[in-house]
């Protein structure tokens, strides 16, 4: 296998205050190779944004990258790279696309002017190369007339038109890896699957790797090739999308698998998984889902569950992972509770 | 306010630009229209004004004549045309006004947002000078400063006030950089590998432009009080040059008998800070991006 374009090895990013450490991102490691979509899942709080942030290393104070934390990046050691080389990289080689695409475009500047800004900022183009160079991306994104729509400001555009200048804005110096922090949970459902047809398409198109954050299965099915399912600031899970959805093996995952609304299933209530997602203060001892976890044992509060390899690629930071006869005994399996919170 | 505008534009979703247009058109153009008039009037007051300011043409037989179709404005103690010194003093008035508003707005947005995007410890040394510069009443610094320095030169003049009148602007700059750095799209500037003076000057003093726009606005009215009321304690404008304030003055003592002297100038003076007003108001509208929708306009969320 080739050196993957992104390695992040062991990345623990916490937040410092007066008395606690928020270990929002606590040794997460993947890595993604050139050209391929990893998705990353998980629901809030389990330390997938900061995960995505920490790449672009975008961690305001209080928050800090701990010592120790590796992110390799084309040949490059991020964490080593002065300021100045960050610049460089982000928005150039490392694109972002945000969730909420009315607030992360400048309602003063029109959008064309905001992707030339991305193109001026890292090249010598002139103004008016800029600005074509602009509105050739909007044409990319399917943007129906990019010469009029680059004139207008976001408040102009709808939603997915709106997201679609992030995606322009992010791609329009071809950059090696895009990060996408939940780029369609914003939209309605039908912009929704425009927005991830032209994800893969231009990620095709452009040849490069996408990290896409995200707590939708559904969208994970759709356009991803391997998963990392985080949950309490860890990995507890990496699989191919096929062996995932085949044989999920964390039983996070597979609670997650069951909250999903499927059309062969006759169910009156979509099961949930019960609680909350622990603070990042204080993550318990021992394995950091047991409180909402219907197989936890004895074992599962004694001793913080390693990633175990279940077979070749596919890794799970479960005890049932060596004592898969539990999974078979238990009396009733996670999240097929049928329990309604809220 | 989003969710104002939000409303508005929900009331009225097509044809929001021609709404829009009205709204701006009214105000602004009663109040830009007067004040334009008393700018090309200063600027053309050699060619405007009936009499020379200056000129004592009969300082016994026309000594305070009153309001007449020689001399509508009357004359003063001296046989000086009132009009005529009115129309040199909105120069005066005007420049002074201007250009101490111009320094105002320049220190006080560079202050406010540097202390604002560096936030923490600079922030907070920043304000707290601020605040004590605040906590001094600008009128009884003004006196203060000009009484030590009697007679000062008008650019001196100009410089002092406009050195006293940036506090306020520089909070309002500073609490709002404060609550922009925070927000998506600054992030997104970063994440694009923006560098902070770029991030500052290209993505947030924009924001901030409105509120600029209706401080300067208002402070030019300010100032002309101001300035028209140190002239009338004889600490501003000092003759020969004479303002709008001391020609006030120069009746102050007579209103009795010879109210033209003071009324007029007084008029100006006041429609001139209305009109400032207005147009400051107008102009924060005019200014605001968000304020313009069209047909393309949606409105989803």
């Amino acid at each position: 296998m080739s050196e993957p374009l992104l390695s992040v090895g062991d990345l623990r990013t916490y937040f410092h205050d007066a008395e606690t450490i928020a270990r929002a991102v606590d040794g997460v490691s993947f890595d993604v190779t050139r050209g391929e979509i990893v998705a990353v899942v998980g629901e809030s709080g389990s330390g997938k944004s900061v995960t995505a942030l920490s790449v672009l290393r975008l961690i305001r104070k209080p928050g800090r990258i701990e010592q120790g934390s590796r992110i390799f990046f084309e040949g490059r050691e991020i964490l080593d790279l002065s300021e100045t080389e960050m610049r460089d990289i982000r928005g150039n080689r490392i694109a972002m696309i945000f969730q909420e695409p009315m607030s992360a475009l400048n309602p003063v500047l029109t959008v064309g002017e905001q992707i030339a800004e991305v193109v001026r900022v890292h090249t010598d183009a002139s103004r008016h190369d800029a600005w074509e160079r602009a509105v050739e991306m909007l044409a990319l994104t399917g943007m129906s007339d990019p010469r009029e729509r680059a004139t207008a400001y976001p408040h102009q555009l709808s939603g997915g038109m709106r997201q679609r200048v992030m995606i322009a804005m992010a791609l329009v110096l071809k950059p090696a890896l895009l990060i996408a922090d939940e780029p369609t949970t914003a939209l309605d459902v039908t912009i929704q699957a425009q927005i991830l047809e032209l994800l893969q398409k231009l990620q095709e198109q452009l040849g490069m790797a996408v990290l896409l954050i995200t707590h939708d299965l559904g969208v994970v099915a759709e356009i991803a090739d391997r998963v990392v399912v985080m949950y309490g600031g860890e990995v507890v899970e990496r699989a191919t999308v096929t062996e995932l959805f085949g044989a999920p093996q964390h039983p996070y995952t597979e609670g997650l698998m069951n909250a999903m609304p499927r059309l062969n299933q006759q169910t009156e209530r979509l099961s949930t998984i019960p609680g909350i997602v622990p603070p990042s203060t204080a993550w318990p001892n021992g394995c950091r889902f047991r409180d909402r976890c219907s197989y936890a044992w004895e074992k599962c509060e004694m001793e913080h569950p390693p990633l175990y390899t279940i077979d070749g690629n596919h890794e799970s930071r479960c005890h049932l992972a060596v004592e898969p006869e539990r999974r078979e005994s238990s009396h009733e399996p996670i999240a097929a509770r049928g329990q309604v919170h809220r | 306010m989003r969710s104002s505008i939000r409303e508005s534009v929900a009331a009225e979703p097509i044809g929001g630009r021609a709404h829009w247009t009205r709204h701006v058109i009214r105000h602004a153009g009663i109040a830009g229209g007067v004040l334009a008039l008393i700018v090309v009037v200063a600027l053309l007051a050699p060619l405007i004004s009936p009499y020379d300011p200056i000129a004592q043409p009969d300082i016994i037989g026309l000594k305070n004549a009153a309001p007449s179709l020689i001399h509508p404005f009357g004359t003063d103690s001296f046989s000086r045309d009132v009009l005529s010194r009115c129309i040199y003093g909105a120069r005066v008035s005007l420049s002074v006004a201007a250009l101490a508003t111009a320094i105002a707005v320049i220190l006080g947005t560079l202050y406010g947002a540097i202390a604002g995007y560096a936030g923490g410890v600079i922030d907070a040394v920043m304000m707290r000078l601020v605040d004590a510069a605040l906590a001094i009443p600008r009128v009884l610094l003004l006196i203060a400063i000009l009484a030590l320095w009697n007679g000062l030169p008008l650019w001196l003049l100009i410089v002092v006030l406009g050195a006293t009148g940036w506090f306020g602007l520089s909070r309002m700059v500073r609490a709002q950089v404060l609550s922009l750095r925070e927000l998506d799209f600054i992030a997104a500037a970063r994440a694009v590998g923006a560098t902070s003076p770029r991030i500052l000057i290209r993505h947030i003093l924009p924001n901030v432009v409105p509120t600029i726009i209706v401080a300067a606005t208002l402070g030019i009215g300010h100032v002309i009080i101001l300035e028209a009321g140190l002239s009338y304690l004889g600490l501003g404008v000092q003759p020969p040059s004479a303002s709008w304030g001391s020609i006030i003055q120069d009746g102050a003592d007579q209103v009795g008998s010879a109210w033209w002297i003071s009324l007029f100038p007084g008029l100006l003076i006041v429609t001139t800070a209305i009109a400032c007003n207005a147009l400051g108001d107008a102009l924060h509208a005019a200014f605001d991006p968000r304020q313009i929708t069209g047909a393309s306009t949606e409105i989803d969320s």
